[in-house]
């Protein structure tokens, strides 16, 4: 084939995927009154993430960061087999990917179709496309070019020393934040369910075998062990249909304090105890049934072709949902972050994963390509809690302090929104998934397993084994969250250390177990109590915590995209700045925005100090009703304070990088930037892969 | 074919740091055994405790 047909064949090629993502976007967006098919959902994707991934990509790799394949990696020089390893880029954008694939894409679209598949689905495409891939894309390209530096020392070395201080402070906020609200989504799955609790307590000896079988019976065979680890955890999926039935039923039907309780216990072991004891092996195990699961959850859509019952939009895009109050914007565009703008992404990409990049070409599909696969995990995410009945989802995700706490309330009350649901229908289905309730179960878990055990049962198996698939989603969703939960609480606690070292240099000693004890127990402390507050909020706690988490994330991204501006501009490529500067604008719009009316809404179910001050106006009936009311004052005025300080925070390093392209474009300040020396690649062009 | 199942392979192994004891053992001149697979866990520790996993 010549040259010429090649181009013409090409351009066809390319005509047709934006011909045909055109067509599927235009058809969700569109269409009205009647059930969509969720392969559109899919199709736009697809199109949607190869044209940016072929032309967009493509323009930042040439124009804005200019890569270089001649360049040598930090891998390539500093190759130390540790840390610094040549890696095959396929193997690096797997291990990229495993990492940055959590919760976050699976719970944000679920919670955000309470507005209808629309808006959530065009902020996933577009937010992907044009901020989240390249945020990831970005900043792990300049960590390559600077030694596979963090994103902390980054913000200090390129914005200055107050950037460097903010990032450190916005990274331990989103830590404690998060993990305060990812337990609060376990929690809120397994309360009051002895077939989920008995399965999730499982886990943890498992692991624990798994850690020892690793470790004395087969060294380093870690694969071997994780498939081992699998079955056991799928024996315990099964063995827990029988335990919920059983005398030892009562054992694990457990209230939302006892198992706040229990996941604090268990997050102060994890993160004291030997890494390769528990940490190691759970995290192993994590991975395995995370990608399994992500690969049949698509194929089971691809194969089923379900119908979306939710539809475009709902009467919530005013803002008065039950899942979480406020309008979609700026609620929509926090709720989803992970799968279209994460900030937690750019610690990855500036942490292990630069260390491996083998050309400075492949950071493009790593990171780039990357994210866009994290994004379609979000919109399959989307059309697992859209392929139930509208009713059937808002009676899963509304707080009893909204619709009630009985049945018949409840199902009238959603019916009366116009999502006609019966007490009767949610007895069946929860009799079917093997629970005794589904009402009240917000965070976005349950509604997504019985989603996923929908789909699943279509193609495998059929409604007589919804109840297994159904606790299989759940497994799999608090696998995945008490992973983020172990390693989060290291990670927060290495971060306290490293910065209590220099207070006091004991403190600051990762072997010395008084300073393990002391910040093991301050970061438990502090997520914990935001696990705490979330358990006793009459409204679920997901309406507060959940977009507290999203401000927080985004406010990240901000500060990577501050960073990532700031070293554009310096290196002397400002015309290109537009491509960071774009989503930058738009989180801080966004961000700003959500964190302003978290706090002065007067809106109480929408402001924190709202709320606080309806609270404060009402005469308590008792001195046990007092004492609630006061804590609930205190809850929110330490999230407003909460969101305050994050907000200021971010305001401070938007204002010092703007200062700094200021000194750089009008001349004040030379455009130095902290790269690492040219050093040619011994690599050929060929192994570039 | 021959070529994916052999990425996937490797991305596997690369995920569960399988690759990452073969490399030890490389450096150390060592052969697999319980005493090195735990001297890779001691030097792990510390890395692997470092590692954020995303929300």
């Amino acid at each position: 084939m010549t040259s010429s047909v090649r181009r013409i064949v090409r351009v066809l090629v390319w005509t047709a995927v934006a011909t045909a993502g055109a067509l599927a976007v235009a058809t969700i967006a569109l269409h009205r009154g009647e059930s969509i098919n969720a392969m559109w959902l899919v199709l736009a994707a697809l199109c949607t993430y190869a044209l940016g991934y072929r032309f967009y990509s493509k323009f930042v790799a040439a124009k804005v960061l200019a890569l270089d394949s001649r360049r040598a990696t930090p891998a390539e020089r500093l190759d130390n087999g540790r840390d610094f390893v040549p890696t095959n880029k396929w193997v690096v954008f797997g291990h990229h990917f495993a990492a940055i694939a959590g919760p976050g894409p699976l719970v944000g679209p679920v919670l955000a179709a309470q507005f209808g598949y629309l808006p959530g689905t065009i902020w996933i495409l577009a937010g992907a496309v044009l901020g989240g891939c390249v945020q990831d894309f970005v900043v792990l390209l300049f960590s390559v070019r600077r030694d596979g530096k963090s994103l902390t020392e980054m913000a200090r070395e390129e914005v200055g020393k107050l950037g460097g201080l903010v990032a450190y402070i916005a990274v331990i906020s989103i830590i404690v934040i998060l993990l305060g609200v990812a337990s609060l989504i376990v929690v809120n799955a397994l309360k009051g369910s002895p077939w989920g609790t008995f399965t999730i307590a499982m886990t943890m000896p498992i692991a624990v075998l798994m850690g020892l079988y690793l470790r004395r019976l087969r060294p380093g065979k870690v694969l071997e062990t994780s498939i081992l680890g699998f079955v056991l955890v799928m024996a315990a999926v099964w063995g827990g249909g029988w335990v919920a039935t059983s005398r030892l039923g009562g054992w694990f039907t457990l209230t939302a304090t006892t198992l706040a309780v229990l996941i604090i216990i268990y997050g102060f072991l994890a993160s004291a105890l030997p890494v390769w004891l528990l940490l190691a092996p759970r995290d192993y195990l994590s991975t395995f049934v995370k990608l399994g699961t992500i690969a049949v959850l698509a194929v089971g859509i691809v194969a089923t072709r379900p119908v979306l019952h939710m539809p475009a939009l709902t009467r919530f895009i005013d803002g008065s949902g039950p899942v979480f109050a406020g309008s979609i914007f700026p609620f929509a565009f926090i709720t989803i972050a992970c799968g279209a703008v994460s900030g937690f992404h750019s610690l990855i990409s500036s942490g292990t994963t630069p260390k491996l990049i083998r050309r400075e070409s492949e950071t493009r599909m790593v990171g780039y390509g990357a994210m866009a696969c994290e994004s379609l995990v979000a919109i399959l995410a989307m059309i697992a809690a859209c392929v139930v009945t509208p009713g059937t989802y808002f009676a899963i995700n509304s707080p009893a302090g909204v619709v009630g706490q009985a049945p018949a309330d409840a199902a009238a009350t959603i019916s009366a929104w116009g999502f006609p649901i019966t007490a009767a229908e949610m007895s069946g289905l929860a009799k079917s998934v093997g629970e005794t309730s589904l009402y009240n179960r917000t965070g976005g878990a349950p509604a997504f397993a019985v989603g996923m055990a929908h789909i699943f049962s279509r193609s495998l198996g059929g409604d007589a084994v919804m109840a297994l698939w159904y606790h299989f989603a759940i497994m799999f969703e608090a696998l995945f969250i008490l992973t983020v939960l172990d390693a989060g609480t290291r990670v927060g606690r290495f971060m306290l250390q490293d910065a209590l070292g220099h207070v006091w240099k004991p403190l600051g000693r990762t072997s010395w177990y008084p300073s393990i004890l002391a910040t093991s127990a301050l970061i438990v402390g502090a997520w914990g109590y935001f696990l705490w507050q979330g358990v006793k909020d009459p409204l679920g706690g997901i309406n507060s915590l959940w977009p507290l988490f999203g401000i927080a994330n985004q406010l990240l991204a901000a500060v990577a995209l501050c960073v990532a501006t700031t070293i554009v501009i310096k290196s002397l490529r400002a015309r290109y700045a537009w491509v960071t500067l774009l989503p930058l604008a738009w989180l801080v719009l966004v961000t700003f925005t959500a964190s302003w009316q978290k706090m002065f809404s007067p809106n109480p179910r929408i402001g924190f100090l709202a709320h606080a001050n309806l609270l404060a106006a009402e005469a308590p009936s008792t001195a046990a009703r007092a004492h609630e009311v006061a804590r609930l004052i205190f809850n929110d005025r330490l999230d407003a304070a909460a969101t305050g300080v994050l907000l200021a925070l971010v305001a401070l390093i938007v204002l010092e990088s703007g200062l700094e392209w200021v000194r750089v474009l009008s001349g004040r300040k030379a455009a130095a930037i902290k790269e690492a020396a040219f050093v040619p690649t011994r690599f050929l062009p060929e192994e570039a892969g | 074919m021959k070529r994916f199942f052999h990425l996937l392979r490797a991305a596997l192994r690369e995920i569960f740091d399988e690759a990452a004891y073969e490399r030890f053992l490389a450096r150390e001149g060592a052969a697999a055994s319980r005493a090195s697979y735990a001297d890779f866990l001691r030097e792990q520790e510390v890395r692997k405790a470092r590692r954020p996993r995303c929300c």
